[in-house]
This record gives C-alpha cells, sequence and structure tokens, in this order.
C-alpha cells in the first residue's frame, strides 16, 4: 500500500516546516524507516523516515520550500501502484498551501520597522493576485488597521480567518503604512501638521502603490563639469594619496540641494510630517546576498574630501559585513548608483523613513544640442522616487533642477 | 481494493463498529487506498448502520413524519379544503413503514462498502493489547486481526436510573419505542431532551396521552430558552402534558398499570400510566472491549478521551462518535470518523469544532441550533446584537400553516461574527445548514443580510433575522 512522507507536526507550536534536502530521490528504493527527507521546525532540523516500504515515486515539495505541517510531501509506493488518487489528493491541497521560502529578505535592516514583515514577498494568501480571507477577518482587519497582505492565513488553502488577525494584533503587525507606528531616529526635526489637503492626498494615495505611494521624475543632466572638476581636484590631491569619485561629488551635490529644499528632506509619519533638519544620506550598496545602506550623516555640512573618506570606509564596511544598525539606519535621503553596471536609468524604491530615493544610471557620451549645434556631452540620467503623501510633483522637480543647476555649475554649490 | 473473499490477518486499518461514525470513517479509509475491515456486532440481518440507521435518528425521522401527517389531517386538512372522514390511525402501520426505511439504508451502507471494498466483519471485536483485535465472530468462530490503526466507534446506549430499569415492554428506551404497535392509553416520558420531545409528539398524533416530566426548569434544556418555549406553548395546545422541575422519585409495577412517583414544586404525585419512556440520556459503550488491556484511557465522564485528531491514549488508536464524547449525534460522529482517518493517511484534515456542529431535534414544531446563545455568548464576554425574525411575519410559514417559529442570530456587536443561532418553526432543521457554512466561512451577519435569499422562502427568515441583527429588517 502507498505511504505518504508528510510534514508532521513535530511540536506543539510547529505549524508549518521547511524541506531541507530529500535524501532519497524519485526511484530510489525505500525500506520502512529509511529516513527520506530532513525537514527543518521552528525549534530543529528533523530527519523524517518511511512509514511503509517501496520506491519513493514522487516528490511533491522541493527542496527549500516551507509547507504547512500535515501537507504531504511526497509518496512512497510499489513501483507499479497506482498513486494517482494520493497525487490528486495531495494536489487539491497543496499548490494553495505550499510556497517557497521568501527568497532574500531584502536588507531587512533597511527597514527599521520593528516586527519584520517581508512586505516585498508576495502574501501567501493573496495567491494568483486574489486575497484569501473570511470576510470576520476583513472586517477586524480593516476596524484594526491591520493590512491583510502582511498576514498568512493558517485557514483552509491558506485562507486568511479570524485567529489570524487575533495573532496578529496580538503580536503587533504594523496596520496600513497610513497609521504605521512611527519610528523615532535620532535625527532632529520639526514637525509640521497636516493640512487637511494633505491628509485627504495621504489617504487617496495609499490605495495606489503598496504602503508608500511612488511617483517618479527623471532628469537628464550634463556631466562634463563634474568631470573636469573631479579630474582637476584630483591632480591637486595627487600628493594626499586622496581620491574623489564622481559619486562623493553627486552625495555632496544632493545634500546641498536638499538644505535648499527642506520640503524634500522629509518623512511622512502618519499624522504629520517629519522635515528633517540635517541631511542624512543613506547610500546603497549590493553586497553578496542583497543589499545594505550605510548613510553619511550631515552630508551638507561635509567637505568632498571627507565625504569621499567617509563613504569609502562605509562601503568597505558594508561590504565585509562590519556595519552596526546606527550606520544604516535612517537616511532622510538615499542614492543608489547602478551607472557602473551601465544601467540608463532606473527607478528605486524608497528606504524608509526616507520619503525620496534618487536612481543614479550611467554617465555616457551622448549627441545633444548646445547652443543650436549638435555636441557630443557625457550625460547621466537620474530618476527621483518620491512618497507622495509628503512629497508633490513640483516640490521633487524643483528640488531636481537645483540639483542638476549645481552639477552642471559646480561652482553654484560654492554659492 | 480489498479482496471480499474473508477475512485477512491484517488490515491498514479495523474500525470497531458500522454506525454513522465507523461506516464512514471505513468507507473513507478505503477511498484513500487503505486495507479496511469494520467490525459490527449487531445481529440482526444486515446490521449495519448502527442506532442511527437501525433504532435513532432514521426510524424516529418516518415516525415523526407519519405523525404529522396525521396531525395535518386531524387538524389542518379542513382548513385547506380537504375534509377526511372516518380516517383511522394505525402506529403499528407507521412502525412497518419506519422499518422499511431503515432497512433500505442499512442495505445501502452495505451496498457502499461493497463498492468501495470494506470488509465487513459480523461479530463483536476485543483488544488484547498492541494493535490487534480478537474477533467473536457471529457464527461461534473466533479470529485474531492485527490492524496499523483502530478506530473505535462503538456508540452509545439508552441509560436509565436505579428502580426504573428496562423491561423492554412496559419500562422502555428509545429502541422498544420504536416498535411500540399498539398506542398506550398514558404513556409518561421521563426527560425533555431531543429524543423524549420526539416520542412525545409521536404518540400525542398516534392518539396516546402524553406526560413529559423533566427536572429542569424548561423543555429541551440545551436550547435557548425563548425557543424552548414556543415548542411547550406548541405541546400544551395539542394536549401533551408538561412537568417541569420534577424528578422521580419511584415506580411500581401493577398488573395492568405502571404507577410512577414524581417530585415537582407542589409535592408528590403518583401518575398513572401504561408506558414508561425512559429519555434520560445515554452511557457510552466502552465495556467489555478491552480498553485497559490496550493502554486506552477514559475522561473523567467516563468516555473515552481524545484529541482534537481523535487519538486515544494509545498509539495507532482512534475513538469517534458517541463513545469519544458529547455532544452524541451521528453528524459529529461521521465528521470524527474522517477527520481520524484523514490523520492515519496523513492528510491535512479539518478538526471538528464543537461549538460548531449544528443541533437538531424533530418534533412539531422543529428545533435547530449551532454555537452560542445569547446567554452564553455573553458569559463568554462578548458584546452581543440579537436579531430575531418571527415565522409569522414570513409569507412562506404562513403558506404552509406554520405560523409559529422563529430565528434569532446571536452576533458579535463590533464585528458581526455569528456567534449562534437558534431556530424553531416548520423545517428549521433544513435551514440551519446555511448558518453552519456561515460559521465554517467566518460569513457575518453583513454577508447574510446581504445575500439574495428567494422568495417566498423560509429562508428569508434567516436573513431577516440577520438584518434586524444590524438594525434594520424590512417586514417587521
Amino acid at each position: 500500500m502507498a505511504s505518504r512522507i508528510v510534514m508532521s507536526k513535530l511540536s506543539p507550536t510547529m505549524e508549518e516546516g521547511r524541506v531541507l534536502k530529500w535524501v532519497k530521490q524519485e526511484g530510489d528504493p525505500v525500506e520502512s524507516g529509511d529516513v527520506v527527507v530532513e525537514v527543518e521546525t521552528d525549534k530543529a532540523t528533523m530527519e523524517v523516515e518511511a512509514m511503509g516500504s517501496g520506491v519513493l515515486r514522487k516528490i511533491l515539495v522541493q527542496e527549500d520550500a516551507t509547507v504547512p505541517t500535515g501537507t504531504t510531501l511526497g509518496v512512497v509506493a510499489a513501483e507499479d501502484e497506482d498513486i494517482s488518487a494520493i497525487l490528486e489528493e495531495s494536489r487539491a491541497v497543496a499548490p494553495a498551501t505550499v510556497q517557497a521560502t521568501a527568497s532574500v529578505q531584502g536588507p531587512a535592516t533597511m527597514e527599521p520597522s520593528a516586527p519584520v514583515v517581508p512586505s516585498a514577498a508576495p502574501s501567501p494568501a493573496g495567491d494568483g493576485g486574489r486575497l484569501k480571507a473570511s470576510p470576520l477577518a476583513k472586517r477586524m482587519a480593516d476596524e484594526r488597521g491591520i493590512r491583510l497582505e502582511a498576514l498568512r492565513g493558517t485557514g483552509p488553502g491558506g485562507r486568511i480567518i479570524k485567529r489570524d488577525i487575533e495573532a496578529a494584533a496580538s503580536a503587533g503587525v504594523p496596520a496600513a503604512a497610513a497609521t504605521a507606528p512611527v519610528i523615532d531616529y535620532d535625527i532632529p526635526y520639526e514637525r509640521v501638521e497636516l493640512s487637511q489637503l494633505r491628509k485627504a492626498i495621504a489617504r487617496n494615495l495609499i490605495q495606489s502603490l503598496g504602503p508608500i505611494p511612488h511617483f517618479f521624475l527623471t532628469r537628464e543632466i550634463d556631466m562634463g563639469e563634474v568631470l573636469k572638476l573631479r579630474g582637476e581636484l584630483n591632480e591637486s590631491l595627487a600628493e594626499s594619496g586622496a581620491k574623489i569619485g564622481v559619486n562623493d561629488i553627486i552625495v555632496k551635490t544632493a545634500a546641498q540641494a536638499l538644505s535648499e529644499h527642506p520640503d524634500v528632506n522629509v518623512s511622512f509619519a502618519g499624522d504629520h510630517i517629519r522635515r528633517f533638519t540635517r541631511v542624512d544620506v543613506g547610500i546603497a550598496v549590493a553586497v553578496r546576498d542583497g543589499l545594505i545602506t550605510p548613510v553619511l550623516r550631515d552630508a551638507a555640512s561635509k567637505g568632498l574630501r571627507q565625504i569621499s573618506a567617509e563613504s569609502r570606509e562605509l562601503i568597505a564596511r558594508a561590504r565585509n559585513r562590519k556595519l552596526a544598525p546606527e550606520d544604516y539606519q535612517g537616511a532622510t535621503f538615499t542614492i543608489s548608483n547602478l551607472g557602473m553596471y551601465g544601467i540608463d536609468e532606473f527607478t528605486a524604491v524608497i528606504n524608509p523613513p526616507a520619503a525620496t530615493i534618487l536612481a543614479v544610471g550611467a554617465t555616457q557620451e551622448k549627441p545633444v544640442v548646445v547652443d543650436g549645434a549638435v555636441a557630443i556631452r557625457p550625460r547621466m540620467r537620474v530618476t527621483l522616487s518620491c512618497d507622495h503623501r509628503a512629497v508633490d510633483g513640483a516640490m521633487g522637480a524643483e528640488f531636481l533642477a537645483t540639483f542638476a543647476e549645481m552639477l552642471e555649475n559646480p561652482l553654484r554649490m560654492v554659492l | 481494493m480489498a479482496k471480499r473473499e474473508g477475512i485477512k490477518d491484517s488490515y491498514d486499518l479495523v474500525v470497531i463498529g458500522a454506525g454513522p461514525g465507523g461506516y464512514v470513517a471505513a468507507i473513507r479509509a478505503a477511498q484513500l487506498g487503505m486495507d479496511v475491515a469494520c467490525v459490527e456486532s449487531e445481529s440482526r440481518e444486515g446490521g449495519l448502520g448502527g442506532v442511527c440507521l437501525n433504532w435513532g435518528c432514521i426510524p424516529t425521522k418516518a415516525m415523526l413524519e407519519s405523525a404529522n401527517l396525521a396531525r395535518h389531517i386531524k387538524d389542518g386538512a379542513a382548513d385547506h379544503g380537504i375534509r377526511v372522514k372516518g380516517y383511522e390511525l394505525d402506529i403499528g402501520a407507521a412502525v412497518t413503514r419506519s422499518r422499511q426505511i431503515s432497512d433500505r439504508l442499512t442495505k445501502g451502507v452495505k451496498f457502499l462498502f461493497d463498492k468501495n471494498g470494506v470488509m465487513p466483519i459480523f461479530g463483536r471485536a476485543k483488544l488484547p493489547g498492541g494493535k490487534k483485535l480478537e474477533v467473536q465472530l457471529k457464527g461461534g468462530a473466533s479470529s485474531t486481526i492485527s490492524a496499523s490503526n483502530i478506530i473505535i466507534a462503538t456508540g452509545s446506549r439508552p441509560k436509565t436510573f436505579p428502580g426504573f430499569e428496562f423491561d423492554g415492554e412496559r419500562v422502555v428506551s428509545s429502541r422498544e419505542a420504536l416498535e411500540i404497535r399498539k398506542p398506550p392509553g398514558h404513556i409518561v416520558i421521563v426527560g425533555a431532551g431531543s429524543i423524549g420531545m420526539e416520542f412525545a409528539d409521536i404518540f400525542n398524533a398516534f392518539g396516546a396521552n402524553v406526560t413529559i416530566v423533566e427536572i429542569l426548569p424548561q423543555l429541551l434544556p440545551l436550547e435557548d430558552a425563548e425557543i424552548a418555549g414556543v415548542v411547550e406553548r406548541s405541546f400544551k395546545k395539542r394536549g401533551i402534558k408538561v412537568k417541569k422541575k420534577t424528578g422521580i422519585k419511584s415506580l411500581e409495577k401493577l398488573d395492568t398499570k405502571l404507577l410512577v412517583t414524581v417530585e415537582g414544586a407542589s409535592g408528590e404525585e403518583v401518575i398513572e400510566c401504561d408506558t414508561l419512556l425512559m429519555a434520560v440520556g445515554r452511557t457510552p459503550n466502552v465495556e467489555d472491549l478491552g480498553l485497559e488491556a490496550a493502554g486506552v484511557k477514559l475522561d473523567d465522564d467516563g468516555w473515552i478521551a481524545i484529541d482534537e485528531l481523535g487519538r486515544t491514549s494509545a498509539e495507532g488508536i482512534y475513538a469517534i462518535g458517541d463513545v469519544a464524547g458529547m455532544p452524541m449525534l451521528a453528524h459529529k460522529a461521521s465528521h470524527e470518523g474522517i477527520v481520524a482517518v484523514e490523520q492515519i493517511a496523513g492528510l491535512p484534515t479539518h478538526p471538528l469544532a464543537r461549538e460548531d456542529v449544528p443541533s437538531c431535534t424533530y418534533c412539531h414544531p422543529e428545533v435547530a441550533s449551532i454555537g452560542r446563545t445569547e446567554g452564553q455568548a455573553k458569559e463568554d464576554g462578548h458584546q452581543v446584537k440579537v436579531g430575531k425574525f418571527p415565522f409569522s411575519a414570513n409569507g412562506r410559514a404562513l403558506a404552509a400553516g406554520a405560523p409559529d417559529g422563529m430565528v434569532k442570530i446571536v452576533a458579535d456587536a463590533q464585528y458581526g461574527e455569528v456567534l449562534g443561532v437558534q431556530m424553531v418553526g416548520h423545517n428549521v432543521t433544513e435551514l440551519i445548514a446555511e448558518t453552519g457554512l456561515g460559521r465554517a466561512l467566518e460569513t457575518t451577519v453583513h454577508e447574510i443580510a446581504a445575500t439574495v435569499h428567494a422568495h417566498p422562502t423560509l429562508s428569508e427568515t434567516v436573513m431577516e433575522a440577520a438584518l434586524a441583527a444590524l438594525g434594520r429588517p424590512i417586514h417587521i
């Protein structure tokens, strides 16, 4: 008789388990009592033994997938036995509940919002685009301001039911972003009360795109003057061994432009906006399995040389995983530069608590019209992502204009 | 598929008892590819189906239909323009009809066993310890069978009090009462639970004098008091005598009469009757099973102790249905049987939520309920809103000549969760299913109220009660 390999409930608290490794492969002979698969529970790694003998006919749950207890992981049966009924039955229950573990938790550290909810990972209950939740659960979540998308349902087929809402409420899962708990960063700010219009904008936009309603502004900037400046600076610094990079100039320029546009150096905090009185620039750094954003504090008041030295040091520590939380939490603005990968332009996802992030593309030689004639110029495209609850199009555009103007006329920065 | 040529030495699963818990478990297990046998001790021809099909749910429903028809002819037919003269009541014929229906269904179980390859074994099973069964076969021989898993589904039997022992003729249980072919002049029914109430209805309709004696202050003590009140008024109108808060003291058997001494608020009283039906509860069949040898423990109340998946204290041994605790209802047994088998098969299953088991009484008017009553919900700490709708405001109920009834929904005041539903009236045992599905899906009164219910139907009363819970009923 066919027997199932099942994700058993191995401890009272266990609700799901992860398939670590299939010790037997499909087609391997299996004796009753043989270890067939290793699974990881909430507490330990366990070996699952076959309950019957035969051949491992079918592996239903692949390695690394996390499934609820009770899920059939595989089927052991005689070589010629008809297992279609079992497969049918398992299929009927499995697909809705089986789902791979959320691949990379992103730079979880970038989201200091206390209880980590992988908002980027697709909601299990939202399988197939439709959020599965009971009417009662929806009503309770709505009233308590809990985001259903952030929850994992434990009802049939991964449906979110009453007990999931109650568990989430007691675990303190963050509510919809509009009312999300505001985390205090050690950045000085002044409190700006929300106007009715601002409240309405916040309410409406939250419906559009995730917890932070993004919009994007792209602008092309002539980098000729910056490249020239960098050359001159590095020449004069040659003896000291210091070296200024284009990115350092971008960081400095952005910080400078932000201090001229404090309305963009902000964070949306639910019932008010925090207009930061210091510019802390996060620099997105790709690391081996993700992304981290060390923060260059008070960048507007620092000179290029200091910015260059500090960012070099931060990036090195980021790559070596030597950053402390205070090194990467709480940027008021972030710069993500993919120019070195030859990316022309892209959009970046805002890194809370900041309300903006600048995506920087590659600087490339392009024919452009200068004074009525075609000239070959080094051009760079940047895209500013804005949290529309706090920053409107014109505000962002004005900041970008200042930023571009400063890069195109670096002397402007001295003013 | 199991081979049917004879009893094998071992099975994947042996189920003890072929009642609504056991036979359903056996069929489900066979569907899942297990080699299954089901041991049944009932020696009567056919024998499958347990108390439910043979001596409980089904034959009583057949008798209640006969009773209902009798009542329509007596009280209602003339209103419909049908004047019936010279009709006779023959409870014996009604009993014959009820037996035919039982037989048909028990044969149906046999057919399902054959179709699914379940091996029926007629005999008495005992657990000698370990995963083994000794079966004393019907013919006298005995057989030892080993099983990877065992499900105990031995059910329950009527109980009585000392001094009121069943004699099978005059002091009877529900079982013998189903074969009374001559209506008693006066029958005293002790216990106003579902069983007592249904027999009161049957014997009243067939012309007997009926007295119900209940120790508690209301009929149907497990139901909502207001609902029980509707039934009590209806019963009294039909001439059924009701003695509440009354206990039984002693019984004297004379040649032609029974003298039952009862004691109520107004002191002792002797009631003279022909038949005494003891409907004071049921006791689990846990004796002579070898439970101790097998390591199967009982709970403090004498039922086999199980967890939510039916597992007993002995590995590989499960218990379901009446033998494994309250409520003693066929549909609860069937559900537990499926859960236990799916657990054995390693499938994800749906453990029984006892508060989601509907309870039905099929006397007239019918009573059905699920979940918590208003009082219980308040005790649980809920702020409740109760929505009520009377059958007297429902067109279909009036057309059926059944204005006595109501639907009561107890909803959580904040979210509208359906905490419980109580119903009394024509065909409410069919109406309760909607609210059971509603509870299983965590539907609130908002969705019930927003669901289009066909007009004219009794089901509109459920929608209206939901609307009433929201403070906006249309038709009252």
